[in-house]
Formats: C-alpha cells, structure tokens, sequence
C-alpha cells in the first residue's frame, strides 16, 4: 500500500513518498528511498513495480545527466517529464514499466512546477497530486487545505496531517515517510517521518 | 471499466456560417477519482485547423504529438499548411497502420478550407473517416451529445450564437455524464480570428 504525493508551494515544490518495501505480506526494508534526485533541481518520486521502479527512475536520472553532458545545460523539467513521458509510452504496447510517478523541479524562469506521470503515460501538469492508494484519502485533505502560495512550515503541517489520514484510515498503512524538497537552492531532504510520529496535531492520539 | 472510459471526454465540433467551433470537457480522470480540471483535449495544428482527441488520455497525448510531428514535416516539404481533409486521411491512416493494437482515441477534426467553408469530421478509433455537415460528437459523453447537439443545432449560424449553442450543448450533456465535465473550453475559428473561451459548469 505505498503513498507518493506532492504540491506546489510558494518557491518551491514537495514531494512525499513512503519508504516501505514489501513483498506480499512481509516488510523487507523501512529505509527504502522512493524519490530519487534527477539532477540538482528535479526530483523524481516512483512507485509501483520495485524492479521496474528502481530501474526506470535509475534510466531516467542517467538520461538527464547524459543529456546535460551533451549539451552543456540541463533540460527544463517539463522537458524532462515530456521525455519520460515518451519513455513510458513507447514501452507501453511492448513491456510497460508498472510505476506512477510525481515529479517535481525548479526552473530559473518559470519557478516550481509538478508533474503527475501515471503508469499508462498520461502527463498533467499540476499544483497538487497523489498517487498509489493513499490517494483516495490525500486528495480530499487538498481540496480542503491545501491553498497557493504556502511556504515550508505550512506545507509540513499539511503533510503531516496526510500521513496521520493515512495512518488512521488506510489498512496496512506504511510506517515512515520520506519528504524531499526543490527551490532555487536545489533538490534535497527536507524531513523524514513515522506514521506515530507526526508533530504538533491537535487531534487526540489514541496509541 | 472500458479502456476508452478510463480517463473521461466530451467533445464537439459544429459548423457555422463561414466559421466553426470545436469544445471540450476539461475533466482528467482514472476511473471515478478526478485528477485534473485543465486537461488539454483540443490541440492547434494550424491557423485554420484543430483536431480535438477523446478517449485514453495516454494516447490523445500520443497522437497530437505524431500528428504534429506529421504536420511541420508537410510544411517543411510543401512549404504550406495542410488543408482539413488531407489531414483527415491523415488521422484516418495513421489509426488504421494500428488496426489490430489500435490508440484508443477517437478524433474530432475540424478546419476551414482555403475558401473560408467549414469542415468537420470525425473517425472511430481504427480510422473510419466520417464526414457531417452539421455537428460532429465524441467521448464517453456521446450519447448525450447527440441528443442535445440535434435539438440546439441550427444550420447557417454566425460566431456568437454558436458559440452559445456548441457551449450550451456541451454543458447539459456533460451534466449527464459522471466521468466527463468540470468545465469546458471552446475555440470558434473564422477566417480572421479565433476565439478561445472557457466554460464555468458545475465543478462535478
């Protein structure tokens, strides 16, 4: 039951991701790491398939770094979703690579944008989306909270209010979080959290 | 679910009096959850010739991108642009090279001739050409469509009041549908100019 999703801030764009990695009924690792880093300024968060999510996202960060070798400068990153986009959608009628993505970048001139990628290559440009089951609960909290222009500490409240949805109402809900962050300064970490561990809520815990 | 109601469409085109219109829903979707309210579904090949996609959004991507790529290719060649109905076979044949692994798209193409006369039609999904005088429809909202395109059509219509008819058409279908809607946009083409506006219709 993995959970990925983002949204656009004011300067910059988050991407949430679950850091489990099951196989059928077992945990296998709680640190798995779902959002990659394309390049300095585009995250790219996959989940689905874990062979083909490993792969492709490994694929995909390699090209934009072959094609800032070529060329000199990195491809903007609605380019780089359009690449991935065709990616998907030439494998599709042959061997699809079974993962939806979000993903995120900052450009110098038009600022922070996401993107929704799902596994059947449909692109949309986006201020909020989420992918995987968890979204079923996560878009409903962004149409009621989530507004333009919010910065850091209003976005974290608004990721921790997701993960603690999730967290009370999905079965088999993923046990820790990973958000990374992209702005000007570049794509990085920003928190990680547990799904008991979420700060600062003004509803009851019933442990 | 149909793999041609996954993502959820409505479209329309309509000829007018020297002019056309061509609408659509803006709703994106994967099956009851919406995902994005401004979805492109209609796309500009030229000045005087729009091609609107209905169906599985991956492969309206898909084909406005090779259609595209199709056109600026003839203009490099002819150094002109592509009338409608050359465009047409165009679409026509690219669907049917996929009869037996098809894109599940169904197009819409409207344009103006070189002589200013409108020009609709649409094919199925493998590529079978139908042309209209009067309106032509697609998506998973076609049924409905229909209905209301044939009572509010009027032959011989100037920009502004089909504009009103194509809008009004699209928005009481839609209504009917719950996979399609939240909005819609229109661009009526003439000669001249062409005017792109969208549509406030109920957000669901």
């Amino acid at each position: 039951m993995e959970c990925l999703f983002g949204f656009v801030g004011d300067g910059f764009a988050l991407v949430v991701a679950d850091t489990c990695a099951n196989q059928s009924i077992v945990v296998q690792k709680t640190t798995e790491d779902k959002i990659t880093c394309l390049d300095s300024h585009k995250l790219l968060g996959c989940i689905g398939e874990s062979g083909d999510r490993v792969q492709f996202s490994n694929f995909i960060q390699k090209n934009m770094n072959l094609y800032h070798f070529r060329n000199g400068i990195p491809l903007s990153t609605s380019a780089a979703a359009s690449f991935t986009r065709c990616e998907l959608a030439t494998a599709l009628r042959k061997a699809p690579y079974q993962v939806n993505m979000m993903m995120a970048g900052y450009d110098k001139r038009t600022g922070p944008c996401l993107f929704y990628l799902d596994y059947i290559a449909t692109l949309q440009k986006l201020n909020k989306g989420a992918q995987g089951f968890g979204a079923y609960f996560i878009l409903s909290l962004f149409d009621k909270y989530y507004q333009k222009n919010m910065n850091v500490e209003e976005a974290l409240q608004l990721v921790d209010k997701c993960i603690w949805e999730i967290g009370t109402r999905m079965v088999a809900s993923p046990a820790n979080y990973v958000i990374k962050i992209v702005d000007r300064n570049g794509a990085r970490l920003l928190a990680r959290r547990g799904r008991n561990m979420s700060p600062n809520l003004p509803y009851a815990k019933i442990s | 679910m149909s793999i041609t109601s996954y993502n959820g469409s409505a479209l329309i085109a309509m000829v007018g009096k020297d002019c056309f219109a061509i609408a659509s829903d803006r709703r994106l979707g994967v099956n009851f959850q919406t995902i994005a309210c401004d979805f492109q579904r209609i796309f500009k090949i030229h000045d005087h010739l729009y091609i609107g996609l209905s169906g599985l959004a991956t492969d309206v991507q898909t084909m406005h991108q090779r259609l595209n790529f199709r056109h600026k290719l003839y203009q490099l060649r002819e150094e002109r642009n592509m009338r409608p109905e050359t465009f047409a076979s165009l679409v026509s044949a690219m669907l049917y090279e996929k009869r037996f692994g098809p894109y599940f798209c169904e197009p819409i193409i409207a344009g103006l001739n070189d002589d200013g006369t409108p020009f609709i039609c649409t094919t199925d999904l493998i590529g079978a050409k139908q042309l209209a005088k009067d309106f032509v429809v697609s998506g998973t909202a076609s049924e409905s469509l229909y209905g209301a395109c044939e009572s509010m059509y009027k032959p011989d219509l100037g920009p502004d009041e089909l504009f009103e008819v194509i809008s009004q058409a699209l928005l009481a279908s839609v209504d009917r549908d719950c996979i399609s809607g939240w909005g819609g946009i229109v661009h009526v083409v003439t000669p001249n100019q062409v005017i792109t506006k969208t549509l406030k219709g109920r957000m669901d």
